[in-house]
């Protein structure tokens, strides 16, 4: 009989025995962090103390409760390793890799300087081999190694928290890409030993990016798509694994006057997340998950294998959209929550809507009700003058200002002026061929000299450029007339004019 | 016809093996396997052999077990099967509902399975065996370069595994072999020599050198993530293992000159 030794036995001991030697973390920089805050060679509180404790593992978006304790303890956690498939859409399926049935996984705490006793067991059914690497764990390969484990096996390993923080764990195994992609990532708190101030609501959200064979929202069960991961195209982005899984009857909630804290991590494989909250401003962040805040924050940057705590009060009611700023994966490609605050209005820090009126923008937005009613009159052979100076107008607004001024009267020494033009009286016909071929070169215009180039509004139709000019000739004191689509479209045909022949 | 029909007849009756098993010859060669026969990335050697069509069913190995009782679930030393082994059997002598005669039979172990392969004068095949077997498509012996190839077994991957196991009989490749892929992982005689890293991030570790194993860190080919999945699930398992997917199929020395 074939002899068969184990060959994980071998790496498993290695680990083991570098993992004496660890990292040494560096010294807090912030003077107000407590000594305890900074590193993970003032994280060990010597052995674990009491009974061993259960973990209580939470489905995101709940998260376990505070730890009171203020001793070391031996800490259980059993996390199991779960091929499903699950919803990622409405209608959409996707064989999901899961850490305890959900993505993201389950949610860890513990303490400070706890010892974790980690048992990892992979599902009889699952296909595939998995371990864990916890981001919290100070040792080669964060656990990995340790916890490589068949279908139907379960690892076990135990670590010291010596840092606190919060930290991403994913699973490691090869392709490492294709089983992160599959939604095997989730966050572990190493609370700090003097435990967190207490807010009214803790909640887990945790982005993620998907690569399926089909395109976003394509219905039925959806293979992964390799290709699409290695070029980093993801077709979904999405907060805690599911498109909704944050809206409607899934949205977070609180009150009014009320502070809530965001576990917030991000998965990738490969994006990094702008996590933004519109119409919050986070009134701390601890980016990364580091030890020192910043304050008054308005997005923060969330690294692939990273995380953050964030933390604001809820002065308004209303709904407040998680996004990821990148803002084309919000609204495209699913990465989209919803933080819905129930309470009383509070108008003094935010009126709502106090006016609604038309806003009659001088030139970005005109009103272009006149336009069409030109155009229908003109289709039915009505068409007034009156009516073409209304449309010319309200075109003018849009496209001609720029230049020549609301008033007609341009800009001295580089737009001419529209007003009282002698230029214009001298051969109002001239004027269609220049709207439509452009003008450039000297002109003498009432009296001063003009050197520059105008473009040809080639975007303007026949009859936009009839109605225009109708405007112009009948304004400023010009002398009146009309023009008609059917000159402007023989202008338009004809070839550009020399143009300084209005020197005169 | 039905002369070969009652040869099958008193084949499946009377001789030893229940079911004369079906080989087919592979011709072997150099092979570019996705594990570097040395460190300079050689190619691997290989002598011709032989490899079953298909998988071991349940029902082969029913008739094996009834044949050899030390390899019943009930009867088989822990240290050669786990408790898991044959699990899914309505006893240790009937298949029962859950497992059909003609779906692979998985929850063996990696001695159950050498076991089974020795009683047909038999072994298991290396992984390179396997590897050359399995590079091929309908119409190419290697089809690796071909996206497709690629594809189609990623997508396996991607099923989940709460559905019954289908039965085997796919469609047939280049050598005439079927259910390489698609169906189950498959037991390879040398399954602990390929160690890729149980951590798959450390492939340029100094310490790499340590490791023994023909696998050891360095693979070859590391963009056919296809093929290094299943050395990595093989690379987890220990021998006395089972799981729900993994099942075998059994190989000769040689060129065929019988069943």
């Amino acid at each position: 009989m074939k002899l068969s030794f184990a060959p994980l036995a071998l790496v498993a001991s290695l680990a083991l025995a570098l993992a004496a030697c660890g990292h040494g973390g560096a010294a807090p920089s912030d003077a107000s962090a407590t000594p305890a805050a900074g590193g993970s060679q003032h994280g060990d509180f010597g052995a674990p103390q009491g009974e061993p404790i259960h973990a209580t593992l939470t489905s995101p978006p709940h998260v376990p409760p505070p730890i009171h304790r203020d001793k070391p303890a031996k800490v259980i956690v059993e996390l199991e390793v779960i091929e499903k498939e699950l919803p990622i859409s409405e209608g959409v399926t996707y064989t999901f890799w899961t850490f305890g049935g959900t993505v993201p996984g389950s949610f860890i705490r513990v303490r400070q300087g706890d010892t974790v006793e980690f048992h990892l067991k992979n599902a009889p059914d699952s296909k595939m081999p998995h371990n864990i690497d916890l981001h919290g764990v100070t040792g080669p390969g964060g656990g990995a190694a340790s916890s490589f484990t068949a279908p139907g096996h379960e690892s076990q390993f135990t670590f010291k928290a010596l840092n606190q923080g919060i930290y991403v764990y994913h699973c490691a195994t090869a392709p490492v890409g294709m089983h992160i992609a599959n939604g095997m990532y989730g966050l572990i708190l190493v609370e700090p030993p003097e435990g967190m101030p207490k807010v009214d609501h803790e909640y887990y959200v945790m982005q993620g990016d998907f690569y399926t064979t089909g395109k976003y929202r394509e219905k039925g069960l959806q293979p992964f798509d390799m290709e699409k991961a290695i070029d980093e195209k993801p077709t979904y982005v999405l907060f805690n694994g599911k498109e909704g899984s944050l809206t409607g009857d899934n949205a977070l909630t609180a009150k009014t006057n009320e502070t809530v804290r965001l576990f917030v991590g991000n998965g990738g494989p490969n994006l990094v997340s702008s996590f933004h909250v519109i119409g919050e401003i986070f009134d701390s962040v601890q980016p990364e998950g580091g030890t020192v805040a910043q304050h008054n924050v308005q997005t923060t940057l969330i690294p692939a294998g990273g995380a953050a705590i964030v933390e604001f009060h809820t002065d308004v009611p209303g709904s407040y959209v998680l996004v990821d700023h990148s803002i084309f994966r919000a609204f495209n490609k699913g990465a989209l929550g919803i933080l819905k605050v129930d309470g009383p209005e509070n108008k003094l820090v935010y009126s709502g809507k106090e006016v609604d009126s038309v806003y009659l923008g001088d030139r970005s937005e005109p009103n272009l009700k006149a336009v069409t009613a030109a155009a229908k009159a003109h289709a039915a052979g009505t068409l007034t003058k009156d009516e073409q100076i209304a449309a010319g107008k309200q075109l003018f607004t849009g496209t001609c200002s720029v230049c020549h001024q609301a008033s007609g009267e341009g800009l001295p020494n580089v737009f001419p002026p529209l007003a009282k033009s002698d230029f214009l009286a001298a051969d109002p016909k001239r004027a269609m061929n220049i709207v439509t071929h452009g003008l450039t070169g000297k002109i003498k215009v009432n009296g001063k000299e003009y050197d520059s180039v105008m473009p040809p509004m080639a975007q303007l139709t026949d009859d936009e450029v009839a109605n225009i000019l109708t405007y112009v000739l009948n304004s400023w004191g010009n002398p009146g007339g009309q023009y008609s689509k059917e000159e402007v479209a023989k202008a338009r045909a004809t070839p550009a004019s020399p143009a300084p022949a209005g020197e005169h | 016809m039905k002369p070969l029909l009652c040869l099958g007849f008193f084949s499946a009756a009377f001789s030893a093996p229940a079911f004369a098993a079906d080989y087919a010859s592979l011709p072997g060669g150099t092979f570019a396997s996705v594990l570097p026969a040395d460190t300079n990335n050689a190619d691997v050697k290989l002598a011709p052999f032989r490899l079953r069509r298909e998988p071991v069913t349940n029902a082969e190995f029913l008739a094996f077990v009834k044949t050899h009782p030390d390899w019943r679930r009930d009867r088989v030393a822990r240290v050669f099967a786990e408790p898991r082994y044959l699990a899914q059997w309505g006893a240790a002598d009937i298949l029962g509902a859950d497992a059909k005669p003609d779906q692979p039979v998985t929850q063996v172990s990696w001695f159950a399975a050498q076991a089974f392969c020795a009683s047909e004068g038999a072994r298991l095949p290396t992984w390179n065996e396997w590897e050359f077997a399995a590079a091929a498509d309908a119409t190419r012996a290697d089809a690796r370069s071909d996206p497709a190839w690629r594809a189609a077994i990623l997508n396996w991957y991607a099923q989940p595994s709460s559905q019954p196991l289908a039965n085997i009989g796919g469609a047939a490749n280049f050598h005439g072999v079927r259910d390489l892929h698609g169906l189950v992982w498959e037991w390879v005689d040398d399954f602990n020599a390929l160690l890729i890293a149980s951590d798959s991030r450390d492939q340029n570790d100094p310490d790499r050198l340590k490791f023994c194993g023909a696998g050891a860190l360095n693979l070859r080919d590391r963009d056919n993530y296809a093929v290094l999945m299943r050395i990595a699930m093989l690379s987890s398992l220990k021998a006395a293992n089972t799981t729900a997917n993994l099942g075998f199929r059994c190989a000769r020395d040689g060129i065929g000159e019988g069943p």
